[in-house]
């Protein structure tokens, strides 16, 4: 991170093209959803366009292109972590447990007993 | 005694404590969102039907525009410090405190208008997995207004006393703020538009 006045200087000019950059982002996020794409084509668009905002703001203000490594160090943890929690919702779809269909192949399901 | 390191960096992380601190305060927070959205996902996919054009799209995009102003502000009062303006830095700092005020009057506008349909959190799995996350974000920026209200009244004396400690103190304020920013850049397409 800049500690110096003049690289400081400099920076302030980028703070506000990055928030200028986060309006746009924002007006072509509404724009897009204004078209009524398709969901997957409307999903994948406006999470690209997030991502993008998230970036600029992550790097920029958040100061994280040019950090020091035990910070991104932890980020890595963090994003493994994100990841992790991602596929919990793919797991549930696989899960097939309990269900009809399961029930129905399931080679020796045991009848209840009463 | 004096606490090492507020504003030093250690040797070893090359780090001041409070922020390798406040970065692993964010991971943590990263993981209670990431949960919430991992839920979203689940009930979503998981629903026969979802429900769209529910919320108001232009009083999301409206407090959209206000966070990321906000986000300018909290980092120009941060820069301000650094510069040595301390006017500006207040000044930032005050707006950035206003701007955050507007968009939780903004949302109890929003909250106010959904409780008189009688749109509450037990009408629907939308509506409850809406007021979840939408509330747990606004509570996030109460406790922003709370610590920016402290570092504009009596937290401001730390300036004339230990400047860089209270140009660092903005700081991890400022990371904090500009998290919660994030987090909305996420839920307002996730929420509002899809």
């Amino acid at each position: 991170m800049h500690s110096d006045p003049a690289a400081i200087k400099k920076s302030v000019r980028t703070y506000f093209m990055v928030g200028a950059a986060l309006f746009a982002g924002t007006v072509i996020t509404v724009s897009a959803n204004q078209v009524h794409l398709a969901i997957p084509i409307a999903i994948t668009v406006a999470l690209i366009i997030a991502i993008t905002k998230g970036s600029m703001v992550a790097a920029v203000f958040m100061h994280l292109s040019h950090e020091k490594k035990w910070i991104y160090g932890a980020l890595v943890l963090t994003v493994i972590g994100f990841l992790v929690l991602m596929t919990v919702p793919m797991f549930t779809m696989m899960d097939s447990i309990g269900t009809p269909d399961a029930q129905a192949g399931a080679p020796h399901a045991e009848t209840p007993r009463h | 005694m004096n606490i090492p390191y507020t504003v030093e960096e250690r040797p070893d992380s090359g780090l001041a404590n409070g922020k390798l601190g406040i970065w692993l305060f964010l991971a943590s927070e990263v993981m209670l969102f990431g949960a919430l959205f991992s839920t979203y996902i689940i009930l979503r996919t998981g629903a026969s039907e979802w429900p769209h054009g529910e919320l108001n799209v232009w009083l999301g995009m409206a407090n959209t525009f206000i966070l990321i102003a906000s986000s300018v502000t909290m980092v120009m009062a941060w820069a301000s410090l650094k510069l040595n303006d301390w006017g500006k830095h207040r000044l930032y700092l005050i707006a950035t405190f206003v701007l955050a005020g507007i968009f939780l009057v903004n949302k109890y506008f929003e909250y106010s208008s959904h409780w008189t349909r009688g749109e509450l959190p037990s009408r629907s799995t939308f509506l409850a997995i809406y007021f979840t996350l939408t509330g747990l974000h606004g509570l996030h920026i109460l406790g922003g207004m709370v610590v920016m209200a402290y570092f504009i009244g009596p937290g401001a004396s730390l300036w004339k006393r230990n400047p860089d400690q209270f140009a660092n103190r903005i700081e991890y304020t400022g990371l904090y703020w500009h998290f919660v920013d994030l987090v909305w850049i996420f839920l307002f397409p996730v929420l509002y538009l899809l």
